[in-house]
């Protein structure tokens, strides 16, 4: 008799790509119509796009510096949580620490920032974001509440 | 990026006609729209309706568009879908630019 499996395969998405901003755009699109996300909530849904979308774009815009690498991306749902694991072997993050990620000031129009904000949305949309580098790779985790 | 102008009065308006303004497509969209805006119309409106998608590199290329049009003219958004709100409402961006909820009356069957 079969074991019953450990989690739903419906539950858990995993993804590679490589490192450029179309594969981003391409394996979002992928991931939207995968199980583990086209059912959640359209709010929570949204929320995992714009920060899946931060984070693969930081690896392809720094990690890798637009030199071109490989990604890979594990989507795991559990208990109202979506679990997110991020890995390339591109540059560690400058001082192995994730940027802060600062809210921008948007106080003075003439002088309005038009970057700075990736950190700044990760931060805000998840919970026990996380980064290890463990020999040549980045692992980037974090969590969305997805139970709204 | 497939962009479609249309003059009203006063008024630019300029309709997005894909469904994301991300970062492959970010630098495309602000040259497109810097060779829009050199129209000397005192207002433009972006309409959104059509965008489910804005990552953070989409939201720096309408601030560039919005610096680029100079002190004189300013950029205007209309009916932002829930995810592009929310970017909009985490960042505070959606302090700077008047947002309409729609693109106004009597324009939105116009080609």
């Amino acid at each position: 008799m079969a074991s019953p499996a450990l989690f739903d395969m419906a539950d858990s998405g995993l993804f590679t790509l490589l490192s450029t901003p179309g594969a981003v755009r391409a394996t979002l699109g992928e991931i939207g119509r995968h199980p583990v996300m086209s059912k959640l909530p359209q709010d929570a849904r949204g929320s995992a796009e714009v920060v899946l979308a931060e984070a693969l774009n930081n690896i392809v815009e720094h990690a890798y510096d637009h030199a071109g690498g490989k990604i890979e991306l594990r989507l795991h749902r559990v208990r109202g949580m979506l679990l997110c694991d991020v890995f390339d072997t591109g540059a560690p993050m400058p001082n192995c620490e994730i940027p802060t990620g600062l809210a921008q000031s948007v106080d003075q129009t003439e002088d309005l920032p038009e970057g700075g904000f990736g950190w700044f949305l990760i931060r805000t949309l998840t919970e026990n974001l996380q980064y290890r580098r463990i020999g040549a790779r980045n692992h980037l985790s974090f969590q969305l509440n997805i139970e709204q | 990026m497939d962009l479609k102008t249309e003059a009203q009065d006063d008024l630019l308006i300029v309709r997005a006609m894909e469904d994301r303004i991300d970062a492959a497509g970010a630098i495309q969209f602000k040259e497109q729209m810097r060779t829009i805006c050199q129209n000397p119309l005192p207002r433009v409106m972006l309409d959104l309706s059509r965008v489910a998608f804005l990552d953070s590199s989409g939201l720096g290329a309408v601030v560039a568009v919005m610096k680029l049009l100079g002190p004189g003219r300013r950029l205007e958004l209309a009916a932002l879908t829930p995810t592009v709100a929310k970017v909009f409402r985490l960042t505070r961006m959606d302090t700077v630019f008047t947002i309409h909820d729609s693109v106004p009356n009597g324009l939105s069957s116009a080609v």
